[in-house]
């Protein structure tokens, strides 16, 4: 395993407009063609820390953040970075699926279009190829032109992770991809989520310890704003060295 | 035993005089809508819509003036109108949105949902009218457009609000900018209540007649000049009602009947719109 590093996350603390502080001090390393997951029990930052990563926090006024997330060698939370570049090159996965109400292409072409790919034969290829990197090509090429809202969740699903990996992400952020989804879509995105790793880093936020396990690399465990654990998923899940850790992972609480 | 029989009759009653109020208040709205409907068929006539009104007095005759006026200041209130509603209920419900002046311009559109249309003619009268020296088409078409305004301006606030935050994200996500992100995916998302929004205040301002009494006025002779007074269905119903001639009666007979069934296509469509996007 190349452990080289794509994001590093330095004294990282970030406050909700309310004043609320919501993420204390983070230190973390995300590598390069790993999948990286996030747990911990609810209401304890790890979404939060997520959309730190595509600065989705700025949406809203009154956030703040303090300390640096390095995305190679760019603070990406410095007030010069270009947003739109930076969520181009960052992309992310809602916990709901959320298809635009167009046609199937043009939900995968949105993102294309923004980047000023105009040409429809260009489109209609990195179409296919989105399409079939995420493992839908076969399931809907004989009805591009139908309405997103006619798939199903988990299809949905596969399609916003589709119109993710069409603009080239170097980082794929999850939040809960499966949680709205039916076992079986479930494990058919878990499959999808280790094929992306060579193409892509993936962050995943899951409240599913098995998930964690099964398809991550490396594991944090997070509580109440706080990093309390980092290290390789296997050992985190065997043999954690923080108490709460292995409390939170056998489920004696969370 | 006495107590539920007690509360039954209570019951009976309450049901009574509510079915009662129902029937009083719906017998009225058929009766008129009887009234219109048979007059309106039995005055109806090809003449009508190819014919300009003969002078008065005169059998015969035609309302192609007022149909055509009708449509041209409606028309324009729309163009006017439209724009200006749907771009501030977009200001609303996506810039200014859980600021005080978003909460401030809704309440201000819900009053002036309810000023009485009177006003805004002599309003638009001292505006456009008097300083020009006559009435005229455009001041007829701005001051429905005025109508029109805040009826779209909060269909639209509330048609956007109902547009999930998560899709907005979504887009944000994809590195949209946020002009980018309202155009291209919440208008789709909420362009069908919109549109409904539109339709049902095209029917609420095609029906005014005081506005137009006070700005376009009438005019007896065919004309599409908006800087000249100009016919209007609501207005020659107005004043052919007035009128001392059995043939005006009539021909405002027609007129109502057809205005009714234009409003009532609008509204009926823009009720099927809003039944087939939330089946």
């Amino acid at each position: 395993m190349l452990d080289q590093i794509e994001l590093r996350v330095k004294g990282l603390n970030f406050y909700y407009s309310g004043g609320i502080h919501a993420l204390k001090q983070i230190n973390l390393p995300i590598y390069s063609n790993q999948v990286t997951a996030l747990i911990g029990p609810s209401g304890c930052g790890k979404t939060t820390l997520l959309r730190c990563f595509n600065r989705m926090h700025d949406l809203y006024p009154g956030n703040r953040y303090e300390g640096e997330i390095y995305f190679v060698k760019d603070d990406i939370l410095s007030p010069d970075t270009d947003l739109i570049s930076l969520r181009s090159r960052i992309g992310m996965v809602f916990q709901k699926p959320t298809p635009f109400p167009m046609s199937i292409f043009d939900n995968i072409a949105y993102g294309l279009k923004l980047k000023g790919i105009k040409k429809r034969s260009d489109l209609s290829e990195r179409v296919e190829k989105a399409l079939v990197h995420a493992a839908l090509w076969e399931e809907v090429k004989d009805k591009l032109n139908a309405s997103a809202y006619d798939l199903s969740g988990g299809q949905q699903q596969r399609l916003v992770i589709a119109r993710a990996l069409a603009v080239d992400p170097e980082v794929l952020l999850f939040d809960e991809p499966t949680s709205a989804l039916d076992p079986i879509s479930t494990a058919k995105i878990e499959e999808l989520t280790a094929a992306l790793k060579k193409d892509v880093t993936i962050i995943i936020v899951t409240h599913n310890m098995q998930q964690a396990a099964r398809i991550s690399d490396r594991t944090g465990f997070m509580m109440l704003g706080e990093l309390l654990e980092f290290g390789d998923t296997n050992k985190i899940f065997t043999a954690p060295s923080e108490k709460l850790t292995e409390d939170y992972v056998t489920g004696r609480f969370g | 035993m006495m107590r539920v029989q007690k509360r039954k009759i209570e019951g009976s009653i309450a049901l009574t005089f509510s079915t009662l109020a129902a029937f009083l208040g719906l017998f009225w709205l058929i009766f008129i809508l009887g009234d219109v409907l048979v007059h309106g068929v039995k005055a109806l006539n090809l003449d009508l819509f190819i014919n300009d009104p003969a002078p008065a007095g005169v059998e015969g005759g035609g309302l192609k003036n007022a149909f055509v006026g009708q449509l041209l200041i409606t028309l324009f209130a729309t163009l006017i109108g439209v724009p200006v509603g749907v771009l501030g209920g977009t200001f609303l419900a996506e810039y200014a949105r859980g600021r005080k002046i978003a909460r401030v311009i809704s309440v201000l559109a819900d009053i002036m949902v309810s000023v009485p249309s009177i006003v805004i003619g002599t309003f638009i009268y001292a505006a456009l009218v008097k300083p020009v020296g006559h009435f005229n088409g455009w001041a007829g078409s701005l001051a429905l457009a005025i109508i029109m305004v805040p009826v779209v301006l909060r269909t639209t606030e509330d048609m956007l609000s109902l547009v999930p935050w998560t899709l907005r994200e979504a887009a944000f996500a994809l590195g949209a900018p946020y002009y980018k992100v309202i155009t291209q995916v919440v208008y789709r998302g909420a362009a069908t209540g919109i549109l409904t929004g539109i339709l049902l205040s095209i029917a609420r301002v095609a029906g005014e007649t005081a506005p137009l009494l006070f700005t376009s006025f009438n005019n007896s002779f065919f004309s599409v000049n908006m800087n000249q007074p100009i016919s209007s269905l609501t207005v020659t119903i107005f004043q052919y009602a007035m009128g001392p001639y059995d043939s005006w009666h009539e021909q405002a007979w027609a007129a109502a009947f057809v205005i009714t069934i234009f409003i009532l296509i609008l509204t009926i469509t823009g009720r099927l719109i809003i039944k087939w996007r939330y089946r």
